[in-house]
């Protein structure tokens, strides 16, 4: 909660003006029961003696008329403090959360999942937003209306207002059992709901596979049964929830009829009029009415609790990894060497393998290093320590001699130019896309990378050319296209170093040698790592490192591993059987 | 209501929700068949409808017992042994009928709750039941998001109606009209008056439910923009990082996130004050008609309206506080009501949804195939098929090939060429327009589909896993497959050596679609699972365009001994795979091109030399 107060500091006052607000509805509805009674006993007069008369009960019913205007306008008032401090202070967490994530290393994106940064961003904040909104005109009104009833009922006769005493507190404590008891059954229940959810869910997007093995009735069979069981723990919630309006109702009723009981013997002695007993009553109802309120405030703010936990968790994560140390804050990168020292990495710490194991190597400037191995031996892991995506656990990764950790991450990155393997297009023209790698560029520097990348032609044979708007994730464009912009999209940076992780799966092997090509006029004094599937994509490299299992398998060009490496051999031969029948 | 929201509401649907108006359109026809499943809790629904008669009569009659008791304490010329006496009987006689109502209230909720979960049942059971005999065309035209929001608003919807709704609709109109009759039992002029009140206090809230609707409307709109803005940059945050690029994101999410700030203020604020409204509304109908009743009343003591002249008018000091309650008991039941009757719409909407997959036709509507296939050789000839999923759009144009038994025939083609289409037709997924497809001379058509896709097996591209063990995963090719068996189709497919790892080996939990194993090892649980059914054709849709070279080399033995023997359909991107086909049909909008042995076509130097030498861009 201590956290929450950062958010709230700017809106103090709607914070404050809010919940007072919602006072003026609380003493309305503490007072015009009461002002109704006076108008009654007095004005119409009780137990024989004549009443005050008209003028009286007029003055009253204006009097009371002019509460309700206040009321409103109370009202009104108090619903808009409290939705503006809701509303802002919300925005900002939002705002706070995203600045946050943005700080975040890969790791911790990791970590994470991106789906649930999704959804404590959306659900969660929204959920704060409203529990927000409804404890700031709540938390002061059904209090304030509880304690308020209490002291008008004790005016009207403590005696009689001492039964709400016993009433309240076992109301309460009943309330509490039965929630208590529900709780852990909406859990119960929210598992069940999550298990048939996932079945309807797979049984979507499965129904191929369940129709080619025709197991239909398998599926139905496990689907009423899973059904039956959401239907069960539904029920024993729910059973207990419905618990608690007969709870109250007898609540009241109990503290009606004893208050009629003691009251109407007072009446009778000449205690007390009948129109205050009549408002003792309303007051009673009234009172126990604002307790389930409370009650309920309390339950939403448990869940809302649990929300903000989330968000939390979010704005405490430190990024695990910053510039905050970089002892070469000014340098850029201007040459393009890489040099791996025994670097050892590894994705959690308490793993026991390592993903990368004791690799040294060097990039000269300007030259072409490929990179070679099966699934899962370590190439992406290997290219993400370059730009800093992650860091080594052990070892060092040097750039033009210098520790890639005592450069600023924005010199460091605006240096390295990278095209990941998992290719992200954003909604926005072909244009805008290509900018992410220089803001400023003009429309031909934008071809010209275009044109390296091999993709000036077909984004010219679309009839918007750049304009074209690319749907979320680039979903209007083939792969192989997609990829091709990826490419442009880094070569406008102009990186010192260019890394490409598996980015030209889907180009055919002559635009792919195209692109090769003009890396080679264009690009010439820009280090270029290429991870590749095909050997062919890497065979013309000036050195080539083979992975396997994390380790250096081989290090050299394609004629060298030939005859060095058995591991190359191996992967070369998987391929190239194809090429020698053809030729 | 339970303290609970609704479960499962997801994002995307809340905005649809919004966006679109839900409204029913044949509601007679939704609500009979919703009643049609309440079915054998028809009892229990009576039983319900019965309590809810007691309680609101009860309730009722327990402000009207305040009457007798509260005159009774001031009556002349009584004494006050014989007053609190009468006060005792009265509290006595409302002590029951409080005790009565709250018993009826509490079965009845119980009541209900039963039927909504039992019909419920009955609804999801039968919908699933449905979702399994349509066809794969449906599953192909709807969004899976689209169907899924079915199972879960649709029918939480539904179950929020039977669960409390339409009992507290039918309780809030007795207690209306219960209150009304009593009112002007108790005193004419002041019911008149609390009745012209009313149309003024349904305007007020009409119009600021109207106004919040389309600010409502509006804050869901640029939610979802924020929200989708979020899951783009999120999705694409690695991005962001490599491209420097956090800054600006930071500047365009802080001009969305003003932009909801102001709108949202304002949805709520309209929204928030619905409340004081139509609360100070019952408070000035609650000081009118006290005002007009202590005037009648005083009157009434000073002897000007009585027995004699006004006597409709007349009102005693009981009279008043009973009415005074009513007329608080009065406006509560229209709010409630009109807040219910959007809940009804919205359920009624969700049920018409339901009911109109229900009415799906079903994948067998108009099927006279009973041939059941036995001892399949696996002789496959496709004579002429022409078809489109759409009626004037045509994929397949013309294709005529056969398949011996035992032989392997690869497609290969361009994304689009009908590759995919050809194995949709063989599994009767989708029927052909024209031309004739026979298994062992049989036509396609006249055979029964499940016996047809008994004799199947098929491998596809996206890998489809269940929730459940890997053992559970794989014996769905064969369900009355031994531990054994499973396990050999796993070394078959090569699976055998990663399952071996798992923390728990062939009894490790597979959860999400498998989402804690690689997409490579995915399709060797696939293909496993292929491995281990008996069907003597066997289609391979990309079914290792996932598994690098090396490891494909490996399974390639094991391959070799699925296919052996069974005709085997082959769709490979990566056109090493399918060298050693006996024939080799290259598509190309929706027409064989070429076809052959991978010898014969590349001595042509045609269309497949291109693909395979990596000339021509495969997409």
């Amino acid at each position: 909660m201590k956290q929450y107060i950062r958010f709230m500091k700017p809106y103090t006052l709607y914070f404050i003006l809010g919940p007072i607000l919602m006072l003026t509805e609380a003493a309305g509805e503490m007072f015009l029961p009461k002002m109704l009674g006076e108008m009654v006993d007095r004005g119409i007069g009780t137990d024989g003696a004549a009443g005050m008369g008209i003028p009286y009960i007029t003055a009253h019913a204006l009097m009371m008329l002019g509460f309700i205007l206040m009321m409103i306008v109370g009202g009104i008032g108090g619903h808009y403090f409290s939705i503006k401090a809701a509303v802002n202070s919300s925005s900002d967490l939002r705002k706070a959360v995203f600045d946050h994530i943005q700080t975040f290393s890969f790791k911790d994106i990791d970590k994470f999942s991106t789906g649930s940064l999704i959804t404590r961003m959306t659900n969660d904040i929204t959920q704060m937003m409203n529990t927000t909104r409804m404890l700031l005109i709540s938390a002061v009104r059904a209090p304030g209306v509880l304690i308020g009833g209490v002291i008008m009922a004790c005016t009207i006769n403590a005696r009689l207002a001492a039964v709400l005493l016993v009433m309240i507190p076992l109301l309460g404590i009943a309330i509490f059992l039965l929630l208590r008891t529900a709780m852990p059954r909406f859990t119960a229940m929210q598992s069940k709901l999550d298990m048939l959810n996932s079945r309807t869910q797979e049984n979507i997007t499965n129904v191929r596979v369940i129709k080619s093995f025709v197991r239909d009735k398998l599926e139905i069979k496990r689907f009423n049964k899973a059904s039956s069981e959401l239907r069960d723990s539904t029920y024993d919630a729910m059973k207990i929830v419905v618990c608690t309006i007969p709870v109250m109702t007898i609540a009241m009723n109990i503290a009606t009829l004893v208050t009629l009981w003691r009251g109407g013997n007072t009446v009778i002695i000449g205690g007390m009029g009948v129109g205050s007993l009549s408002v003792l009553i309303q007051y009673i109802t009234q009172i126990l009415g604002s307790l389930m309120m409370v009650s309920m405030m309390l339950i939403n703010s448990s869940r809302a609790a649990a929300s903000f936990g989330r968000i939390m968790e979010v704005l405490n994560t430190e990024a695990d990894l910053n510039d905050n140390d970089a002892k070469n804050r000014d340098k850029l990168v201007t040459e393009g060497r890489v040099e791996f020292k025994n670097v050892s990495f590894k994705y959690y710490a308490n793993r026991e393998d390592n993903v990368l194991d004791n690799i040294s190597f060097t990039a000269e400037p300007g030259s072409v290093v490929g990179i070679v191995g099966v699934t899962g031996s370590g190439k992406s892991s290997l290219v993400q320590l370059i730009p800093r995506l992650y860091d080594a656990v052990s070892g060092e990764v040097l750039v033009d001699g210098v520790n890639v950790k005592d450069y600023s991450l924005m010199h460091l990155r605006d240096g390295v130019g990278m095209v990941l393997q998992k290719n992200v297009l954003f909604s926005g023209s072909i244009e805008e896309n290509l900018r992410w790698g220089n803001e400023n560029a003009g429309m031909d520097e934008i071809r010209a990378a275009a044109r390296a990348a091999q993709a000036d032609d077909f984004v010219t044979s679309f009839t918007d050319g750049y304009d074209m708007e690319l749907g979320q994730g680039g979903v209007n464009v083939s792969g192989g296209q997609k990829q091709r912009l990826c490419i442009a999209r880094a070569l406008l940076k102009k990186p010192k170093i260019l890394i490409l992780d598996d980015s030209t799966s889907a180009v055919d092997t002559a635009t792919e040698a195209r692109i090769r090509e003009s890396f080679r006029a264009e690009l010439k004094n820009s280090t270029k790592i290429i991870i590749a599937q095909r050997i062919s994509s890497v065979i013309d490299a000036d050195k080539i490192l083979v992975l396997s299992d994390g380790k250096l398998a081989g290090e050299g060009t394609h004629d060298e591993l030939m005859r060095s490496c058995g591991e190359y051999r191996e992967i070369y031969y998987s391929q190239a059987d194809k090429e020698k029948e053809v030729s | 209501m339970p303290p609970m929201g609704p479960p499962g509401m997801g994002r995307g649907d809340r905005n649809k929700r919004y966006a679109e108006k839900v409204k029913p359109k044949d509601i007679k026809n939704s609500v009979k068949r919703l009643l049609a499943y309440i079915g054998e809790d028809k009892g229990k629904v009576f039983l319900a409808i019965g309590c809810v008669l007691i309680s609101a009569g009860t309730n009722l009659a327990g402000t009207y017992m305040l009457r007798p008791i509260i005159n009774g304490l001031g009556e002349a010329g009584v004494s006050a042994e014989e007053r609190v006496r009468e006060l005792f009987l009265g509290l006595a006689v409302m002590a029951l009928i409080y005790l009565v109502g709250v018993t009826a209230t509490f079965i009845q909720s119980r009541t209900m709750i039963k039927v909504s979960q039992n019909t419920l049942r009955r609804i999801r059971d039968d919908l699933f039941m449905k979702l399994q005999r349509l066809s794969v065309r449906y599953f192909d035209t709807n969004s899976a998001g689209d169907i899924m929001s079915r199972f879960t608003n649709d029918i939480d919807n539904i179950g929020q109606m039977f669960d409390s709704t339409l009992l507290q609709m039918f309780s809030g109109l007795l207690t209306l009209t219960g209150s009304l009759v009593l009112m002007f039992i108790t005193n004419i002029p002041l019911a008149v008056i609390t009745l012209l009140l009313t149309p003024v206090i349904a305007k007020v809230g009409g119009t600021i439910a109207s106004r919040t609707r389309k600010y409502f409307s509006k804050q869901q709109e640029t939610l979802g923009a924020v929200n989708g803005y979020i899951e783009e940059i999120i999705t694409g945050q690695k991005v962001v990082k490599v491209f420097n690029h956090e800054e600006k994101v930071k500047g365009e999410f802080s001009g969305l996130n003003t932009q909801l700030r102001s709108v949202q203020s304002m949805a709520n604020f309209l929204g928030g004050i619905m409340g004081p409204c139509m609360n100070a509304m019952s408070q000035v109908n609650y000081t009118v008609t006290a005002f007009v009743g202590s005037v009648l009343a005083f009157f009434t003591r000073l002897g000007k309206i009585g027995a004699d002249s006004f006597s409709f008018a007349a009102l005693d000091i009981g009279g008043l506080t009973v009415f005074v309650n009513y007329s608080k008991q009065f406006a509560r039941p229209i709010n409630e009501i009109a807040n219910q009757v959007n809940v009804i719409m919205s359920s009624l909407a969700g049920a018409e949804r339901v009911f109109k997959v229900m009415d799906e036709k079903p994948e067998t509507a108009d099927d006279t195939s009973r041939v059941r296939l036995e001892n399949v050789k696996g002789d496959v000839v496709l004579k002429n098929v022409t078809f489109g999923y759409e009626p004037d759009k045509v994929i397949l144009k013309n294709i005529s090939m056969y398949a011996h038994p035992g032989q392997k025939i690869a497609l290969v083609g361009s994304t689009g060429a009908g590759k995919t289409t050809i194995t949709n037709l063989l599994t009767r997924f989708y029927d052909i327009d024209s031309g004739e497809i026979t298994i062992d001379g049989t036509d396609l058509r006249d055979i029964d589909r499940e016996s047809l896709r008994e004799n199947i097996a098929m491998v596809l591209q996206d890998t489809h896993l269940f929730t459940g063990t890997v053992m559970e995963n794989i014996r769905y090719g064969r369900l009355d497959a031994t531990d054994e068996e499973v396990k050999n189709a796993a070394v078959t497919s090569s699976a055998h050596m990663f399952i071996k790892n798992m923390p728990d080996g062939y009894d490790t939990m597979l959860t999400g679609d498998g989402s804690n194993l690689s997409q490579g090892q995915r399709q060797l649980l696939n293909i496993a699972r292929a491995a281990l059914s008996r069907a003597p054709i066997l289609i391979l849709d990309e079914a290792t365009s996932s598994v690098d070279t090396r490891t494909e080399q490996h399974i390639n033995r094991g391959m070799d001994a699925l296919m052996k023997n069974r005709t085997t359909f082959v769709i490979a991107h990566r056109l090493s795979t399918i060298r050693n086909a006996d024939a080799i049909m290259v598509l190309e909008n929706g027409e064989i091109i070429e076809r052959g042995t991978h010898e014969e076509l590349l001595s042509q130097r045609g269309r497949y030399y291109e693909l395979y030498t990596g000339i021509k861009e495969l997409d």
